[in-house]
């Protein structure tokens, strides 16, 4: 049953992204969301891709109160170049794999930072960028965590 | 369409990616620009608050039921502890209320009334602060109390030693409480010493708070009490507000530097409260309507935040969500060096 994997793991992804932590813990929180969107994409593209991430992501804009969309467009992105990208990247070496979530988050967290700029928000500043870098480290060990638990139908 | 099974789902199938997202992509710019527009988003925007609200208090549980298990097994002795101090700020508090009232008829007398005045705060909603936003500089509460009871948006929230914020967005049963330390928040001040009026920026960290358009030669100094101006139509006049922790002057900038701390804290099992005010009484919230034109001595030595917002565009987006609708008005013209406003 991998709709009902895919839905508890958004909604677990999500609890994690939101849950009150002190703010030293915060600060290096990975954009779990963001992981689990990507992990999804391309192993159900049609049910978990792009519509998925574009509901995950206008989830977090509610809950962080930003603008409605933004989180949305960002998710969204990501779940369509996670889509297009494909199995591609899954093959690949942890350190390619790494690098390539790096490149992936750091253009959700862009967007995010354009859309601020835009809308004459303060963004987090620098702040922002800690969990980009740790997201993408964290990345081999949450896809492999993920793979256990819901192994790609194929 | 085809039907699509699990395992089958692949992209060449249907709806090719590239559309589909461009088909959200235009969903979230036209979300972003009419919730930028504002007033046509804001019902779905309450309605998207309550169905938060369970969210927010499912991830409220884990800590709430560590206090509960806390509160259970608290010592005899700290309870009696408790009592005792509580029982000794009772009776200082006591001292000070025994004058009050004395000190309240001299006032109206001074002011030249016949009567005394009641006090500004009409009415008092406690309320159970539920989440606590502080990822990065953002510094907002949610709190367990919204517009069924009466909450409205742009309500001033107090604590038990002053001023903590104002209602930013309000849900059916919570409401998103913008902290005065949040970056995007702005409170009209004034020092207690000596009257001088200026705006106090959130720092974006918990408690701090910067006064940044004040000139190098004003007079303030560590130590200095902050209470709210009552100008900017959100908060009354003379609630404690913060106190002056540090002032720089370099010959470089013609601002000094000050920063303050918040009076009221926050604390995750604290209550606060939302504040109605009486309508009459001269300490209310000034509307920026009402004082548009009004008394040109209403800022001394004001600050830069007129020319800010009229010259210096990097300023006004600070303030603008907020309060710039409302202060700007207010702020008469600046005696402020207009040169170099940006902090």
């Amino acid at each position: 049953m991998n709709r009902v994997r895919l839905t508890l793991t958004l909604i677990v992804a999500f609890l994690l992204q939101v849950a009150p932590l002190p703010a030293g813990l915060a600060l290096f929180r990975p954009p779990f969301l963001v992981l689990a969107v990507a992990w999804w994409s391309p192993v159900m593209p049609r049910l978990g891709g792009i519509g998925a991430g574009f509901l995950a992501g206008l989830a977090l804009d509610v809950v962080r109160g930003a603008v409605l969309g933004q989180h949305a467009l960002a998710t969204a992105l990501v779940a369509f170049i996670a889509v297009r990208q494909h199995l591609l990247v899954r093959h690949k070496p942890a350190l390619e794999q790494s690098l390539f979530m790096l490149a992936l988050l750091m253009l959700w967290q862009g967007v995010v930072w354009l859309i601020d700029l835009w809308t004459g928000q303060s963004g987090d500043g620098w702040r922002a960028w800690v969990p980009v870098v740790v997201g993408a480290v964290l990345w081999p060990v949450a896809a492999h965590v993920m793979d256990r638990f819901a192994p790609p139908s194929r | 369409m085809n039907s699509l099974s699990a395992s089958r789902d692949r992209p060449q199938r249907g709806v090719a990616p590239e559309l589909r997202f461009l088909g959200y992509a235009l969903l979230a710019l036209g979300l972003m620009y009419l919730d930028q527009r504002g007033g046509v988003l804001d019902r779905v925007r309450y309605g998207f608050e309550a169905a938060a609200y369970p969210l927010r208090i499912a991830l409220q549980s884990p800590a709430a039921a560590w206090r509960w298990t806390q509160g259970i097994f608290e010592d005899r002795a700290v309870l009696q502890d408790e009592n005792r101090r509580l029982r000794e700020a009772l009776r200082a508090q006591q001292l000070l209320s025994m004058r009050r009232e004395s000190l309240e008829r001299e006032n109206a007398e001074l002011r030249g009334l016949r009567v005394k005045l009641p006090s500004v705060a009409e009415r008092w909603l406690p309320a159970q602060v539920i989440a606590h936003d502080s990822d990065g500089q953002r510094q907002r509460i949610v709190v367990d109390r919204g517009a069924r009871n009466g909450v409205f948006k742009g309500q001033a929230v107090v604590a038990g030693d002053g001023i903590i914020g104002q209602s930013l967005r309000v849900g059916p049963w919570s409401t998103e409480v913008i902290l005065l330390s949040d970056p995007e928040h702005g409170i009209p001040v004034q020092v207690a010493r000596n009257g001088l009026r200026t705006l106090a920026i959130g720092a974006g960290a918990a408690d701090a708070l910067t006064l940044p358009y004040l000139p190098m030669q004003s007079d303030i100094k560590v130590g200095d009490r902050l209470v709210s101006s009552g100008l900017g139509g959100v908060f009354p006049a003379g609630y404690p507000v913060a106190e002056v922790v540090e002032v720089r002057r370099d010959g470089n900038s013609p601002l000094a530097q000050v920063r303050a701390r918040a009076r009221a804290g926050i604390d995750r099992d604290r209550i606060v409260g939302f504040v109605w005010f009486d309508p009459s009484h001269p300490a209310k919230p000034v509307d920026p309507a009402a004082a548009e034109g009004g008394d040109p001595k209403a800022m001394p030595i004001s600050t830069a935040a007129a020319s800010g917002a009229s010259t210096a565009p990097t300023v006004a987006p600070i303030v603008a969500p907020i309060v710039a609708p409302t202060v700007a008005p207010t702020v008469a013209p600046t005696t402020a060096p207009a040169a170099r406003t940006a902090p």
